[in-house]
């Protein structure tokens, strides 16, 4: 049953920015988000998997937030900038409804 | 027309007036700021590309602090819940959402002051989101 945690794909329009820049963000991650509410062949509720909760953190500062609902579509796309600081890891986390948690990681040099 | 006020039925229903409520506590937003960016028409409801940005200087003194996206058509009215800080440097950002039928896509943002700001945009949504 234990299936690989999938790899994200992130994007940065720009690996390294002045101070001051916004850096913009795109990433997709394979997920279901199977909303449960929806039934099989059979009339059950197939039950609901979703990724509820992304966080985006630079340096270990939030930079940005989203709570997701079954609304969002599969394979959750989001994409945001952030203002560059200073250097450092750029790091995005999906969480499931189960507590499992997909991480990915980028960094950023700031001059 | 959006319907932001009015108290429905208990029963199953879709929840969008309600989320708004919530989030705002009950104060009234404001048109304008937001700009919400969806299609006119949809033509596949299972990824309806949704974009937003808000007016703000994104300073300590003035940001957004959230925005919230909710749809007043499909089984449930939430979409997501966006958070900001003055380190987003802009209020905005993109997904792709579900949508089961034509209806309206609205988002309300929260300032740091407190002040609410609102837009509404109808999706005609040729094939549903939420087949099963």
């Amino acid at each position: 049953m234990a299936t690989p945690a999938p790899k994200p794909r992130i994007r940065l329009d720009k690996k390294e920015a002045k101070k001051g820049d916004l850096v913009e963000v795109k990433a997709l991650v394979a997920h279901i988000m199977e909303s449960g509410q929806r039934k099989d062949k059979d009339g059950n509720v197939i039950p609901r998997k979703i990724i509820n909760k992304f966080t985006c953190e630079v340096n270990g500062k939030p930079v940005f937030a989203a709570d997701l609902e079954p609304a969002v579509s599969a394979n959750p796309y989001l994409q945001f900038k952030f203002r560059a600081e200073e250097s450092g890891k750029v790091v995005l986390a999906w969480i499931d409804d189960d507590g499992s948690k997909i991480v990915g990681e980028e960094t950023i040099t700031v001059t | 027309a959006v319907a932001l006020g009015g108290a429905g039925p208990a029963f199953a229903k879709n929840d969008a007036d309600d989320l708004v409520k919530a989030f705002t506590g009950g104060k009234t937003p404001t048109k304008g700021k937001v700009k919400l960016d969806l299609p006119d028409i949809a033509e596949n409801g299972n990824t309806v590309p949704l974009a937003f940005t808000v007016e703000s200087p994104m300073t300590d003194a003035s940001h957004v602090t959230d925005v919230l996206i909710v749809a007043d058509g499909n089984p449930r009215g939430g979409i997501a819940t966006f958070h900001f800080s003055p380190r987003s440097g802009v209020a905005e950002a993109a997904t792709r959402i579900r949508l089961a039928e034509t209806q309206n896509v609205i988002a309300v943002a929260k300032m740091n002051d407190g002040s609410l700001f609102m837009d509404t945009k109808q999706v005609k949504v040729t094939i549903g989101g939420c087949g099963g």
